[in-house]
């Protein structure tokens, strides 16, 4: 099934497509002719090979988690080291990869939205890098609890914009680079983060991740019997999916943000409790109420904290080629707990979740049998979130950061 | 004649006021499309509270969020149509609502129960002419338009779009989301002229209409006019007295010679 899709329309299955307002649409097809070109020309695939290898540090490590393994009893684990790369997780593949085509297709500024920071970070990080004017919409609320985040984008030369509308997190700072976007399409690039958007976003930025998951299979001896990764937009999962989705002995497994219990309204898992519906020109899952409002989701990673997902993930659910689960705030710090403390790896909260699911799955397992775990961003960004909740387990008490 | 084909083929000076459904409440809603229409409005621009309006800038995402305040969603809007109904208002409403509360709702049901209780377009700003098949068919299967939009930016698209236009043509004016603004998109005219040459309905211009002389502009060159964050601020101006019993006619007569005076030239 793999590379049949998206078609024409940018569906995957009835997922997908350009639900946007007419005046974003020229640029979506100036982008969708700019981005075939580009994907076929050596010379750009060279220099984005190239800036990976050099720049971001590619190919990333695979790294057999021993002591892990053994304490877990089961399936042999494996980790795909995106923690990493350069700014410290997979974002940076994607960004390099919109910011080169954004020169080739003569833009000089960019724009971008950002959740916690990281993409954020990767963006003002290759803007930097080329010269490119750039602005970072960022939730106002968001800005507030990724203080240090701000400073660094700031550092990088970049200008971060308060999103103030709606709920003033992820969701309106990327309705806010949509609307900023609108309005400067002449000379402006949007770079989203994620496989979300409208098309040819899910389809340009699974081809900019991909190499994760190319890498990892090369790097393995053989095949695993399972691929976990967590999803909230869900690029890291595609990027890591890509390449086994036609290995029918190769299970797929995303990790979705439970937050406190997907059986209370705090959490952001959009594949198991949401339902159809369109959110920033995709038609996908998503949390919303009764009458089509979006709501805010909840989860104690920024990074999860989505209420759509990308449409090929909708897609690989309903086709059942990927099966997702939620994985809750305190199962997540118990993995990166564990992980941190058998192996020397302090991942990303975001990535803890995968961790998770990858814990459960491998006590099932046998010893002749391995996951292989996307660990797509590294924790110093968390550590204040991790102090914290470790603090409140314990029963002392702390300040929230500030 | 569906009744928003009528009014737009039959006044040559189309003025399309657009108001969010609910901001700051229901019964205000009633009051002020009764007003409108008194004001000289051709067709009702009826817009549906979403929470993420990709398309609208600050003023009418902040009436949106009166609105959705008050718990108004599409049900809450096609009651409201049925209401203004009851209450002899006749004037062509077109509603102006996202892709996802219609898909939530049911795409079929909503379009049927809003015809029923009075709708006689819809406007889809997030459903471009790639996605609006569907939404078209059933409009058109309950004797309703579906409005298309063109903007400065849909260059060989407008072609495409203006043939099949429905009722009027909405001609984005300026680049950017819905507001208030003080001038044109330079390459509004030569749009514009390109739009009408391939539309087999009227044009109205709309984002960024706000003043008198643009309206007369634009009447002038024989276009329509629609004009919505100006009018929703008047409105968020008056939101106290609007809410208050004793004082709501008076701000409605007030919000009445505001309009009145966008079109009088």
């Amino acid at each position: 099934m793999q590379q049949s899709y998206p078609d024409h329309k940018g569906r995957y299955g009835p997922f997908g497509g350009k639900y946007v307002p007419e005046t974003v649409m020229a640029a979506l097809e100036e982008l969708e002719a700019g981005l075939k070109e580009a994907l076929v020309d050596e010379a750009f695939l060279a220099e984005y090979e190239e800036v990976l290898r050099e720049y971001a540090g590619r190919e990333t490590p695979l790294t057999y988690a021993k002591r892990l393994s053994e304490i877990v009893g089961g399936a042999k684990i494996y980790l795909k080291r995106e923690d990493l790369l350069h700014t410290g997780a997979h974002k940076i593949n994607n960004a390099i990869g919109q910011a080169l085509l954004a020169k080739r297709m003569g833009k000089t500024k960019i724009v971008a939205e950002t959740g916690a920071g990281q993409h954020g970070v990767a963006t003002a990080t290759v803007a930097a890098k080329y010269g490119l004017e750039c602005k970072i919409f960022m939730g106002e609320k968001d800005m507030e609890r990724q203080k240090l985040n701000v400073f660094r984008m700031e550092l990088l030369g970049a200008e971060v914009v308060p999103a103030t509308s709606g709920s003033k997190t992820l969701k309106d700072a990327t309705n806010e680079a949509i609307r900023y976007w609108v309005s400067h399409v002449d000379d402006t690039m949007y770079l989203i983060g994620s496989v979300v958007g409208p098309h040819p976003y899910p389809y340009m930025v699974r081809e900019f991740q991909r190499v994760i998951g190319d890498e990892a299979k090369r790097q393995m001896e053989q095949l695993p019997d399972a691929v976990i990764a967590c999803v909230g937009g869900g690029s890291n999962a595609i990027g890591m999916f890509t390449s086994f989705l036609n290995e029918p002995t190769v299970q797929l497994f995303g990790a979705e943000a439970g937050g406190k219990g997907i059986e209370t309204p705090e959490h952001a898992a959009t594949l198991t409790k949401g339902d159809r519906g369109v959110i920033h020109g995709s038609l996908t899952y998503l949390i919303q109420d009764e009458h089509g409002q979006i709501i805010e989701p909840y989860s104690i990673s920024a990074g999860l904290d989505y209420p759509g997902i990308g449409p090929e993930h909708a897609y690989l659910k309903d086709e059942e080629r990927v099966h997702y689960e939620a994985i809750t705030d305190a199962e997540a710090i118990e993995a990166l707990v564990k992980l941190t403390q058998t192996e020397g790896i302090l991942p990303a909260i975001e990535s803890a979740h995968a961790v998770a699911l990858a814990l459960k799955k491998a006590r099932t397992m046998t010893s002749d049998q391995s996951i292989l775990i996307c660990l797509s961003g590294r924790g110093d960004k968390d550590v204040d979130t991790i102090r914290n909740v470790l603090s409140e387990t314990k029963g002392e008490s702390h300040d929230e950061p500030s | 004649m569906n009744r928003v084909e009528e009014a737009a083929n039959n006044n040559d000076q189309l003025f399309i006021p657009y108001i969010v459904a609910g901001d700051p409440t229901i019964e205000v809603t009633i009051d002020l499309a009764r007003v409108l229409e008194e004001s000289g409005a051709h067709i009702l621009e009826l817009g549906v509270p979403y929470s993420d309006p990709l398309a609208d800038g600050p003023v009418i995402q902040a009436a949106a969020n009166r609105s959705l305040q008050e718990g108004t969603s599409l049900q809450t809007v096609i009651d409201t149509v049925r209401q203004i109904r009851e209450a002899g208002i006749k004037i062509p409403i077109v509603l102006f609502c996202y892709v996802n509360p219609i898909l939530k709702y049911g795409l079929h049901d909503a379009v049927k129960a809003a015809s029923e209780a009075g709708v006689d377009g819809w406007l889809v700003p997030d459903l471009p002419y790639e996605e609006n098949d569907e939404m078209k068919k059933t409009c058109n299967e309950y004797g309703n338009v579906l409005i298309s939009l063109v903007a400065p930016t849909s260059n060989e698209r407008v072609k495409r779009i203006a043939t099949e236009a429905q009722g009027f043509l909405y001609c984005v004016s300026s680049l950017g989301v819905t507001g208030v603004r003080e001038e044109f998109d330079a390459r509004l005219d030569t749009f514009i002229t390109a739009a009408n040459e391939s539309s087999n309905v009227p044009l109205a211009v709309g984002f960024g209409v706000s003043k008198r002389e643009h309206v007369a502009r634009l009447h002038k060159q024989g276009y329509g006019a629609v004009v919505g964050s100006r009018i929703v601020k008047e409105i968020e101006k008056h939101e106290t007295m609007l809410r208050d019993p004793h004082q709501r006619s008076k701000a409605l007569l007030q919000i009445k010679t505001f309009v009145q005076s966008l079109v009088s030239s």
